[in-house]
C-alpha cells in the first residue's frame, strides 16, 4: 500500500472499489506526503481534519456508483470553497472565507470526492511560473531550482509530487496546459462554457475556463466528466447533454486527420521542441492518423491580442477588490479615495498591478478603438482560422510550450519573455476551443515536454481519444525522485 | 378651447433666449427581483436586507439576466412607439464608488434594447411631439449614507442591482411646463403598462436634466450643462429656471458656458458645479464578458405588443368618440389608469357627459381635499353612477345632489338609500306642484298684479316661495314652466 499515491486516479478508484484500500488510508497517505513536501510550497491551505472526516464517512457507507468515490482532492485556490479560505494567491483575499461553493468543486463533491486542501497559484491566475503568488513561489518536483509553470503551478506541482491523485486548475491563456507540460502531467482546457465559471475568482471572463490536471488521459476524462455540466448561474455556460467521456474513451484513431500548423514553428524555438513535435507526428501517423499541413495565419497576433483582451477584462473584474465589503482593507488613508489607493497598493502584487494598468489603458477613451476594439477584431480572425482548419482536420497537433521548465527567477524581471511562454496556448483560449497537453518526452536536461492537441468546440472526446492512443504508444513515464522529503 | 401661444423665453438685454432641454429619466422597472439576481426589490426594507452575493459582488459571482425586466423594457419601448432592437448588448461602465460593489455598473451603451420613439404632449398651445432617443436597461447602485456617523460612511446595498430603464429624450423640450407634461406623460404611460410605479418619493423616477440656451432664431445648440439626479418635477422646474437664467447672464456678459455636470441645491434653489468636462469620468465602457448579447425573437416582441393594454393616447381618442367628451375632459380622465377605469365604470351606468363633469368637479375636489386618490375614494364607482343618474333623471336637483354627495363621502352609503331615508327626492309631480303654486299665488295677489303689470323681476320671488314651501325639493324646471303658465292665465 505504500505506493498507492503514485498510482493513477483510475487505479486508485479501482483499489477503493475492491476495498484494497479504504478512503481513510488513502487520505492519510496523501496527508503524510503533503506534510513531507512543505518545501514545494504547493498548498496555501490544508483541510486535513475535514478530509479525514469525509473519508471515514465514506468508509462507513461506501457507495461506488459515482465517478470519484472516496477520493480526496486538492484544488487550485481560485475556486471558492464554502467555509474554507479562498485567496486566489493574493494578499487582498488573504482573509476571505466564502460562504458558497463553486459549481465545479460542488460537482466534484457531488461525485463522491472531498477537499484535501487549496493549492497555490499565481496571484489572480496572472503568471506563467507561480512566482507572482502572495504565498511565495512553488517548486517543480522535477528539480528544486525549477518553476512548476503557472498559473496552476501549485496544482501541477502537487499532482506530480503525489500530493493529490488528480486536481483542477483554470486556464485563461495556458494556465493548465503549460504547468502540465512543465511537470510531465496531463492537462485539459475544455471548450469555453463546458465548465461553469460560477464561484471561480475571475481573471478574464471571456477566456477563463476550469479544467482537469491528471496523471493519465483516462484520469482526465473521468475528472472532466465529473466537473463539467450546464449551470444556469453562468450565462456563458453551454446547455447540452452531459457526456460520458471515460466510458467512451477509445484508442483507435485510424483515419483521423491531424492538422500541423506551420505557424507554430516559431523563430528561435529550441531544436528539442521541434524534434518532440516530429516524434508526436510519427506516433500519430503510425497509429493510422493522416497528417495534414494547415495554416493558421493570424497566430502571430494571438499573443498581443491576448495581452490586450485579458488585462482589459481583468482591470474591470478586479475593481471589486476595494476593501469595502470583504478581503483586505488598509488602515491608512483619510478618505475613501485614499482607502482605495492604499488597499489596492498593499493588497495587489506587481504583476496584477501591471495588468490592471495595461487593461485600464487599453479601455480608456482615445485608446479603446486602437487597442481593445482592434484586438476583438483580430480575435475573430484567429477564431476563423481555426474554424476554417476544422473543415479539413479532426484535431491539431502543436507543442504545448516553446521550452521546458525554466529556472526560478529566470524570467521574473522580464514580463515579455514570461508572456512569450504562452505563445502556443493563448490562441486556443481566444478561440474558445478545447486543448489537451500530454507529456511526450524529455529535453536533454531531462525535463518533461508536452504536446498539445487542439479540438473543435465541444470535441473533447476526440482529443481525449487521440491523447489516449498517443499516451499508450509514447512510452513517457514520469520518474521523479522525491528529493524534498 | 382657445389656443394660447407658447411663451417661455428668457429675456436678456441683448435679446430673447430659447431654453433647450433634454431629459435622461431613470425609471425603476416594476419587477419582483433585481436585474441580474434573485433579490427582492421591495421598497422600505431594513438596510442590506435585500442583498445577494451577486449584488454585493463577491468573488466569482456572475450576473444572470432577469427575463421579466427585459419584457418590461420592451413593453415600455412599445408604449413609447419606439423601435425594439432584436440585438442589444450589456456593457460595463467602470468607476469606483463605495456603493458600487462591482466597481462597474452593468448598463447598455452602444446597443440599447430600445431605439427611437416618441411621446405626444398636450400643451395649451396644441399638441407637441417629443422625440425619444433610446431606452436602455441598467443596474441601480446602492446608497451611501454620510450623516449617520461623523467619521464613517455607511452603505446600504438594497437598491444595488435593481433594474432601471434610462429613457433619453431628444433635446425637444422648451420650458419647465413641457418638462412637467413630459414627465407626467411618461409616468402615465409606464403606469398604464405596469412597467414602473412612477413613485418619485421612493426614487422610482428620477432625472438628469440637460439644459442649454440660444438666441431665438438660432439654429445651433448652445453649450449644455447637465443637472444630475433631480427627484421631483418641482425641483426640475426650479433647476431649469435657475440654470437657464444663469446661462443667459453669462452669455450677456460675453462669457462662455462651460460644459459641466451640476448639482441642484434644493435648499438654496441654485445649481452649482460638480465636475467640469476635463474632470469627466472615463467610464471605459466595454461589453460585459459575463453576459451574452441579448437576442430577442420577433415573436416575443409581437406577443408583448398584442398583450399591451390600451394606452392613454388611444384611450383619449376613444373617450372623445365614444363618450362625447371634449379633448380637455378626455385628457384629464385618462391621466391615470385608475381614473379612466373609474370613469368608464361610471359612464357605463349613467350619463357619460354629466358623469365627466361631476367627476372632474366635486369628486376630484373632495379627493384632493382629503389627500386621497381614486383607488381609495370613499365613493364607489357604482354609487357615483347612481348619483349621476339621479340628477339626470330629475329625481334630485343639482343642489340636493351636493348634499347627497357629502353624505355619501361620510357614510359610503348608496345615494338612493340616502335620498329615500332623508326624503330628498325632488318634487316632480305637476299636479302637486300646481297645487303648491296656486296656493302661493293666491296668498300674494298684490305681487301677481304687479307682475302682470310688467314687473317681471318678481318671477324670481315666486320661484323662491315655491322652493321655500317645498323645502328645496321642487323640480326647478317644472316649477318654472307651471309658474309661467299660471301667471299668464
Amino acid at each position: 500500500m505504500s505506493n498507492i499515491t503514485n498510482q493513477s486516479l483510475s487505479e486508485i478508484l479501482e483499489s477503493i472499489k475492491s476495498k484494497k484500500i479504504s478512503s481513510l488510508e488513502l487520505t492519510q497517505a496523501y496527508i503524510k506526503n503533503i506534510e513531507n513536501a512543505k518545501k514545494l510550497n504547493a498548498f496555501v491551505t490544508t483541510t486535513f481534519d475535514q478530509a479525514l472526516e469525509n473519508a471515514k464517512k465514506f468508509d462507513n457507507k461506501p457507495n461506488n456508483e459515482k465517478l470519484l468515490n472516496g477520493i480526496p482532492l486538492a484544488v487550485k485556490d481560485l475556486f471558492c470553497t464554502e467555509n474554507v479560505k479562498t485567496t486566489a494567491g493574493s494578499n487582498i483575499l488573504n482573509n476571505f472565507v466564502p460562504s458558497y461553493e463553486s459549481t465545479v468543486t460542488k460537482n466534484l463533491w457531488n461525485n463522491g470526492a472531498f477537499l484535501l486542501g487549496k493549492l497555490n497559484c499565481d496571484e489572480f491566475a496572472m503568471g506563467s511560473s507561480n512566482e507572482t503568488s502572495f504565498f511565495g513561489n512553488v517548486i517543480n518536483p522535477i528539480g528544486d531550482h525549477l518553476v512548476p509553470g503557472g498559473s496552476s503551478g501549485g496544482s501541477s506541482s502537487a499532482l506530480a509530487a503525489d500530493l493529490t491523485p488528480a486536481t483542477i486548475g483554470t486556464d485563461t491563456g495556458g494556465s493548465i496546459r503549460q504547468p502540465a507540460s512543465f511537470t510531465g502531467t496531463v492537462g485539459l482546457k475544455p471548450t469555453y462554457g463546458l465548465c461553469s465559471r460560477w464561484g471561480i475568482v475571475a481573471f478574464a471572463s471571456s477566456l477563463d475556463q476550469a479544467g482537469p490536471m491528471t496523471k493519465t488521459v483516462n484520469d482526465c476524462s473521468i475528472m472532466l466528466e465529473a466537473m463539467s455540466g450546464f449551470d444556469e448561474k453562468d450565462s456563458t455556460s453551454i446547455n447540452k447533454k452531459k457526456e460520458t467521456y471515460s466510458k467512451n474513451l477509445k484508442d483507435n484513431i485510424k483515419g483521423l486527420k491531424i492538422g500541423i500548423p506551420k505557424e507554430y514553428r516559431v523563430e528561435n524555438m529550441p531544436k528539442e521542441i521541434d524534434e518532440l513535435w516530429e516524434k508526436g507526428k510519427k506516433i500519430l501517423k503510425d497509429l493510422g492518423a493522416q497528417l495534414i499541413d494547415i495554416s493558421l495565419p493570424h497566430t502571430k497576433y494571438a499573443l498581443p491580442t491576448y495581452y490586450i483582451v485579458a488585462p482589459a477584462e481583468a482591470s474591470s473584474n478586479l475593481a471589486r477588490y476595494d476593501g469595502v465589503r470583504y478581503g483586505y482593507r488598509s488602515q491608512k488613508g483619510k478618505d475613501l479615495i485614499e482607502m482605495y489607493e492604499n488597499t489596492r497598493s498593499e493588497g495587489f502584487g506587481d504583476e496584477v498591478k501591471r495588468r490592471i494598468l495595461i487593461g485600464t489603458y487599453v479601455l480608456s477613451s482615445g485608446y479603446y478603438d486602437a487597442y481593445y476594439l482592434k484586438a476583438q477584431k483580430v480575435r475573430q480572425l484567429i477564431k476563423k482560422d481555426f474554424d476554417d482548419s476544422f473543415t479539413k482536420v479532426d484535431a491539431i497537433l502543436t507543442p504545448s510550450t516553446p521550452s521546458s521548465a525554466f529556472k526560478i527567477g529566470e524570467k521574473a524581471n522580464d514580463p515579455v519573455s514570461m508572456y512569450l511562454n504562452d505563445i502556443f496556448t493563448v490562441p486556443v483560449n481566444l478561440a474558445g476551443l478545447p486543448a489537451l497537453s500530454i507529456p511526450a518526452g524529455l529535453d536533454k536536461q531531462g525535463y518533461p515536454l508536452g504536446l498539445q492537441l487542439i479540438g473543435k468546440a465541444l470535441d473533447e472526446q476526440k482529443i481525449l481519444n487521440i491523447g489516449y492512443a498517443f499516451e499508450k504508444n509514447c512510452g513517457y513515464k514520469n520518474e521523479i525522485k522525491k528529493w524534498w522529503s | 378651447m382657445s389656443k394660447e401661444k407658447f411663451d417661455y423665453f428668457v429675456k436678456g438685454d441683448k435679446g430673447k433666449y430659447e431654453v433647450v432641454i433634454g431629459l435622461e429619466v431613470h425609471a425603476q422597472v416594476l419587477s419582483n427581483s433585481k436585474l441580474f439576481s434573485g433579490s427582492s426589490t421591495k421598497f422600505g426594507a431594513d438596510p442590506n436586507k435585500q442583498v445577494s452575493l451577486i449584488d454585493s459582488a463577491f468573488p466569482g459571482m456572475l450576473p444572470v439576466i432577469n427575463e421579466e425586466c427585459v419584457k418590461q423594457a420592451v413593453r415600455t419601448g412599445l408604449g413609447l412607439n419606439a423601435r425594439i432592437n432584436n440585438y442589444s448588448v450589456f456593457d460595463r461602465k467602470n468607476y469606483f464608488y463605495a456603493d458600487l460593489p462591482q466597481g462597474y455598473q452593468i448598463s447598455q451603451y452602444k446597443n440599447p434594447i430600445v431605439g427611437e420613439g416618441k411621446v405626444v404632449l398636450d400643451m395649451p398651445y396644441g399638441s407637441k411631439e417629443i422625440g425619444i432617443e433610446r431606452l436602455h436597461l441598467e443596474q441601480d447602485a446602492g446608497k451611501s449614507i454620510h450623516d449617520m456617523d461623523p467619521s464613517s460612511t455607511y452603505v446600504d446595498l438594497n437598491r444595488s442591482g435593481i433594474a432601471l430603464m434610462e429613457i433619453v429624450s431628444k433635446p425637444d423640450l422648451r420650458s419647465p411646463d413641457e418638462v412637467n407634461a413630459y414627465i407626467k406623460k411618461l409616468r402615465t404611460i409606464m403606469r398604464y403598462l405596469g412597467t414602473c410605479d412612477g413613485n418619485m418619493q421612493e426614487g422610482s423616477l428620477r432625472a438628469d436634466v440637460n439644459i442649454s440656451v440660444r438666441k431665438v432664431g438660432d439654429k445651433n445648440f448652445g453649450t449644455r450643462c447637465e443637472i444630475k439626479n433631480v427627484n421631483s418635477i418641482k425641483f426640475m422646474q426650479m433647476a431649469i429656471e435657475y440654470e437657464a437664467n444663469r446661462q443667459v447672464e453669462l452669455l450677456e456678459e460675453g462669457k462662455q458656458i462651460d460644459q459641466e455636470t451640476r448639482l441642484f441645491d434644493t435648499k438654496k434653489n441654485e445649481t452649482r458645479s460638480m465636475r467640469s468636462k476635463e474632470d469627466a469620468h472615463d467610464y471605459r465602457y466595454f461589453p460585459d464578458p459575463d453576459l451574452l448579447p441579448l437576442k430577442l425573437e420577433q415573436k416575443l416582441i409581437d406577443d408583448l405588443k398584442k398583450s399591451l393594454p390600451e394606452l392613454p393616447d388611444n384611450k383619449k381618442e376613444r373617450f372623445i368618440q365614444e363618450y362625447g367628451l371634449n379633448s380637455y375632459e378626455a385628457n384629464v380622465l385618462v391621466s391615470e389608469k385608475e381614473i379612466s377605469d373609474y370613469y368608464e365604470e361610471v359612464a357605463k351606468l349613467s350619463d357619460k357627459k354629466l358623469a365627466a363633469t361631476w367627476m372632474m368637479g366635486d369628486l376630484f375636489a373632495m379627493l384632493n381635499d382629503k389627500g386621497l386618490n381614486i383607488s381609495n375614494s370613499p365613493i364607489s364607482a357604482k354609487n357615483f353612477a347612481e348619483l349621476v343618474q339621479s340628477i339626470k333623471s330629475g329625481e334630485i336637483s343639482g343642489r340636493i345632489a351636493k348634499e347627497v354627495f357629502e353624505i355619501m363621502v361620510e357614510s359610503g352609503d348608496n345615494p338612493k338609500k340616502i335620498i329615500e331615508s332623508k326624503g330628498m327626492k325632488q318634487q316632480s309631480d305637476p299636479k302637486e306642484l300646481e297645487k303648491m303654486i296656486n296656493e302661493i299665488l293666491s296668498k300674494n295677489k298684490d305681487k301677481v298684479d304687479q307682475y302682470k303689470a310688467g314687473k317681471e323681476k318678481l318671477f324670481g320671488f315666486f320661484v323662491g316661495q315655491v322652493m321655500k314651501l317645498s323645502g328645496g325639493k321642487a323640480n326647478p324646471q317644472l316649477t318654472n314652466e307651471i309658474l309661467k303658465k299660471l301667471l299668464k292665465g
